[in-house]
């Protein structure tokens, strides 16, 4: 069995993984190995292929392909290492991966620093707990798109999509593009979760019924699936009489939420945060294991890949810097928030920089302030005339705001009129 | 064409069926499993709690009690030569109260009488003290160290595999609907006229095996489904628990159960409900939320969330209440209303069967060449890294890893598609090799999982299933194709 040395090493060659990677290198790192389980390097985008990615990033539309090719013609320009077909089994704390591939069969590397980057997978039926039959026919939406624009194959005619997340979304019009009838897009929270532009660009455009606080409660069908039932919900997500139906269709599409594919920190390796379902980092996305960082998907779900790749940005840069062995941040402070926020990232500031913090809300608020404070004292303060739990937001911490002021950082929403 | 002839048709390709089968093929006879399905294992054999009951449960002297405490006598044996994951984890059943103690005792001295070894009852901190996760509030426990938990799926396919490769035919899609007999001969039929004849005729359609029955002579049984439903949570919470925990039967109905499986998930079940239609495996948001409140009650601590999927099954109960294992009349066995504990009586039910039919007059000359091994399904996974890449050296396909959660290999699925019995659908991989069955459900490996399908057998992309028949994975080409 093979066994070498790299000094960084990253896991996944979707967007995170590519971006921190030409990160890494322009920080001065040339021993640079990404590892992709998949025959080629993009992850998930190269199966959206609708536009809309790279606004922030490149200032221009693109599809998810060609925001993926522009990170992939960096890294074959700057000469960065990846292996495709190639699956990471396990890391230990002492930063040893382990991976198998059809040429080199099981392997090992001794890595100074690593970077995970292995994306986010959809909630299955099985995770909502959905009664019913087990049919053929029932899908996330992740599938039905892997179907539909990679392999060339329509799962179905009469869809039903439950959730109105934003792969949900774009495969409502996609199925309709390919000719199929969505018959509805069902949400069972007051709101969907996918971005305003989506619902009006793959709902509204083409007079698709979107059902918010509604569900399915049972699937139907003993082969193939025959219908759904569906019931209105309260503000508990409990069914409410009176607002039942029945809806035939061949297909159910799931598009209910992401979770980070943590894996391979789940384990053990590092501590996590229950609500992102993503490992707890600091400012760097250093995780509770040394020098191994996590970025992109797989650390929190992000909203757009700009994000991600900015994101990752940070996490290449820093394990650059932790692989050369640089001095670190020697402070520990913590970031907490208010009962209106579902989670922050970073969780925690370990040395005295400039840093983004990332959160959501819980509940949509129209209106509100955001309100940063640190050690007691208010650092920021921001108006904002919309937050809603489908758009990440962000507050910019400075060098100096921690600096003057000891003591943890906590993030408030205050609602207006409250 | 010429009707196929053997001296022996199982009807019904379950763990009974094909333990029978098994059984069969180590004599000098000609034997061919029926099954209407597509698979084997497609009855309860496939959803049940996989349970090797100790055999403290069945009231001394029925067929039950002796088949149980003889299968699971039997069934480490049975596992390790089929290479089926099989593991003796022990058994409690748990006393909430005083009352509920007196119920343990009473089982405690039924399952001495029963024969079981080294069964004892012990106060909750005793209990806690090797299962900390439990409730606080558990008084006592019965403990039953020879409780074991297998593959209930694993053992019919490798019962099943090991039967073919000792020359056991299996014709699937084969609903038997009528049994004639003729001299010394019967004809069993099809519901699309294929036909066999045979000499003897061995009726373990499960659910269906009072209805087989009548097909010879007026069935002396009825079967009552009663209907099973579980949750399977993620691996995560597979070591929640290291024995597997029943809860003592209430008003509300018979305990439900808490055990790891034997592949490392945490598995609920299973709820009692009559049920009249004998294809109902639908599970229902009661049913679903009964197994979740029972099982919180045993383990308070249990993390909401973790579910990755649930099923039902159907129990072929007999109006009688015990198995029913005789001869309806010359040549015709039934071995019928075996429900729980039938996993666990498997092996034994099996080994009756052969003895009764030696016992009538039917010659069983021992093959020579019978081999009773069959190389584990997941004997890649059993590997240390070093024999791994040996094998990925010889083959890279075991180097391509498909499905992601299981860390399943496209070798190790090309292997199942080819080794008997073969499945001819997405779920049938699953079975055999557990991809798909992990947290995603398949989410992401299940295009592949289907083009690898097609590409071994020959089935047309678009024509694919989940679980033959209707259930197809792709309704046609998009329009740009
Ligand atoms: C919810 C539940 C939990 C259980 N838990 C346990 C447990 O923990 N431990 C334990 O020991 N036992 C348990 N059991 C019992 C155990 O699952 C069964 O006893 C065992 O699987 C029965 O196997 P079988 O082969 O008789 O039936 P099946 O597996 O149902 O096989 C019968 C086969 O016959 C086929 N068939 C039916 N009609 C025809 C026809 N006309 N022509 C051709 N083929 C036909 C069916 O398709 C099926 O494949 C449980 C059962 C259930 C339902």
């Amino acid at each position: 069995m093979r066994r070498f040395e790299c000094r960084l090493v990253i896991v996944g060659g979707g967007p995170a993984g590519m971006s921190a990677a030409v990160a890494a290198y322009e920080a001065g790192e040339r021993d640079i190995l990404i590892l992709e389980r998949e025959h080629t390097l993009g992850g998930i985008l190269t199966q959206c292929i609708h536009n809309g990615f790279g606004l922030h990033r490149f200032g221009e539309e693109l599809t998810g392909p060609e925001y993926a090719y522009r990170y992939e013609k960096s890294v074959k320009e700057l000469g960065i290492k990846y292996y495709t077909d190639c699956t990471v089994t396990g890391i230990s704390s002492d930063r040893t991966v382990s991976a198998v591939s059809a040429e080199e069969g099981m392997f090992k590397i001794q890595a100074g620093a690593v970077i995970v980057a292995t994306g986010c997978r959809e909630r299955p039926r099985g995770a909502l707990n959905i009664p019913g039959t087990r049919p053929s026919g029932v899908y996330t939406a992740g599938t039905a798109q892997k179907f539909v624009n990679i392999k060339g194959y329509m799962p179905g005619k009469e869809i039903v999509i439950l959730g109105s997340g934003d792969i949900g979304l774009i495969m409502a019009r996609r199925m309709t593009l390919e000719g199929a009838t969505v018959r509805a897009v069902l949400e069972i929270m007051p709101y969907s979760s996918g971005l305003a532009r989506n619902i009006e660009q793959c709902l509204n455009d083409y007079g698709i019924p979107l059902y918010l606080s509604h569900t399915v409660s049972e699937i139907h069908g003993k082969e193939r699936i025959e219908g759904v039932s569906v019931v209105r919900v309260d503000e508990n997500r409990r069914p409410v009489p009176g607002g039942e139906m029945y809806i035939p269709c061949d297909t159910l599409l799931l598009s209910c939420g992401l979770i980070p594919e943590n894996e391979l920190a789940s384990g053990g390796l590092a501590m996590c945060d229950v609500t992102t379902g993503g490992c707890i980092v600091d400012q760097d996305r250093e995780s509770s294991a040394e020098g191994i960082f996590f970025c992109g998907n797989v650390l929190h779900v992000h909203d757009l890949v700009d994000y991600v790749s900015e994101e990752a940005a940070i996490a290449g840069r820093a394990a650059a810097a932790f692989a050369r062995g640089d001095k670190r941040g020697d402070v520990n402070i913590s970031v907490h928030f208010d009962k209106n926020i579902r989670y922050c990232v970073p969780q925690k500031i370990t040395s005295l920089k400039d840093t983004d913090i990332y959160f959501r809300v819980k509940d949509v608020h129209r209106g509100a302030t955001v309100c940063v404070n640190v050690g007691g004292r208010v650092v920021s303060e921001q108006k904002k005339i919309r937050l809603a739990p489908g758009e990440m937001e962000t507050v910019h911490i400075t060098e100096r705001m921690l600096a003057e002021n000891t003591g943890d950082i906590t993030v408030s929403v205050i609602p207006s009129g409250v | 064409m010429m009707t196929r002839e053997y001296d022996f048709a199982v009807i019904g390709g379950g763990v009974i069926g094909g333990l029978i089968a098994r059984e069969l093929s180590r004599f000098e006879v000609t034997t061919v499993i029926l099954e209407r399905s597509m698979d084997v294992s497609m009855g309860a054999s496939k959803a049940n709690s996989g349970i090797v009951h100790a055999g403290f449960d069945a009231e001394r002297g029925t067929l039950k009690a002796r088949m149980n405490v003889r299968g699971s006598e039997l069934m480490e044996t049975v596992a390790s030569e089929l290479g089926v994951g099989y593991r003796r984890n022990g058994s409690v059943v748990t006393a909430f109260s005083d009352k509920e103690r007196e119920h343990l005792l009473r089982l405690a001295e039924r399952g001495a009488r029963n024969g079981v070894k080294d069964i004892s009852v012990i106060d909750g901190d005793r209990l806690r003290e090797f299962e900390p996760n439990l409730s606080p509030e558990i008084k006592y426990a019965l403990y039953a160290p020879t409780g074991a938990i297998i593959s209930p799926y694993g053992l019919c396919i490798a019962a099943v595999g090991n039967a073919m490769d000792n020359g056991c035919d299996l014709m699937r899609g084969f609903e038997v609907t009528a049994v004639e007999r003729s001299g010394e001969w019967f004809t069993v039929t099809s519901s699309t006229g294929e036909a066999i004849r045979c000499r003897a005729v061995i009726n373990a359609a499960g659910i269906n095996s009072d209805i087989v029955a009548s097909m010879a002579s007026p069935a002396r049984f009825r079967i009552l489904p009663r209907k099973g439903e579980y949750l399977l949570c993620d691996k995560e919470l597979g070591g929640m628990v290291g024995c597997t925990v029943f809860g003592c039967p209430t008003e509300k109905g018979k305990g439900v159960l808490v055990t790891p499986t034997v592949d490392g998930n945490l598995l609920l079940g299973p709820t009692a409900e009559d049920v009249q239609d004998r294809d109902d495996v639908a599970t229902c948001a009661d049913g679903l939320s009964y197994v979740e409140r029972s099982a919180l009650r045993q383990l308070p601590r249990l993390p909401r969330g973790k579910v990755i999927t649930s099923f039902a099954g159907l129990r072929a109960k007999a109006d009688g209440g015990d198995f029913i294992i005789e001869w309806s009349e010359r040549g015709f066995l039934n071995v019928a209303g075996i429900d729980s504990p039938g996993l666990s009586s498997a092996p034994a039910i099996a080994e009756t069967v052969v003895d009764m039919i030696g016992n009538s007059g039917f010659r069983l000359d021992r093959k020579r060449n019978f081999d009773p091994f069959r190389k584990p399904l997941d004997w890649f996974s059993r590997l240390s890294d070093e024999e791994k890449s040996e094998v990925i050296r010889e083959r890279p396909e075991y180097g391509h890893i498909v499905c992601r959660c299981e860390k399943i290999s496209e070798g190790e699925i090309r292997d199942a598609i080819r080794r008997d019995p073969r499945p001819h659908d997405t779920d049938g991989i699953k079975r055999r090799t557990r991809s798909g069955m992990g947290r995603c459900q398949g989410g992401f490996c299940l295009p592949r999982v289907a083009e690898i399908l097609s590409e071994e057998t020959g089935i047309p992309f678009l024509e694919i299933t989940k679980a033959s028949g209707g259930s197809y994975i792709n309704k046609s080409r998009t329009k740009g194709d």
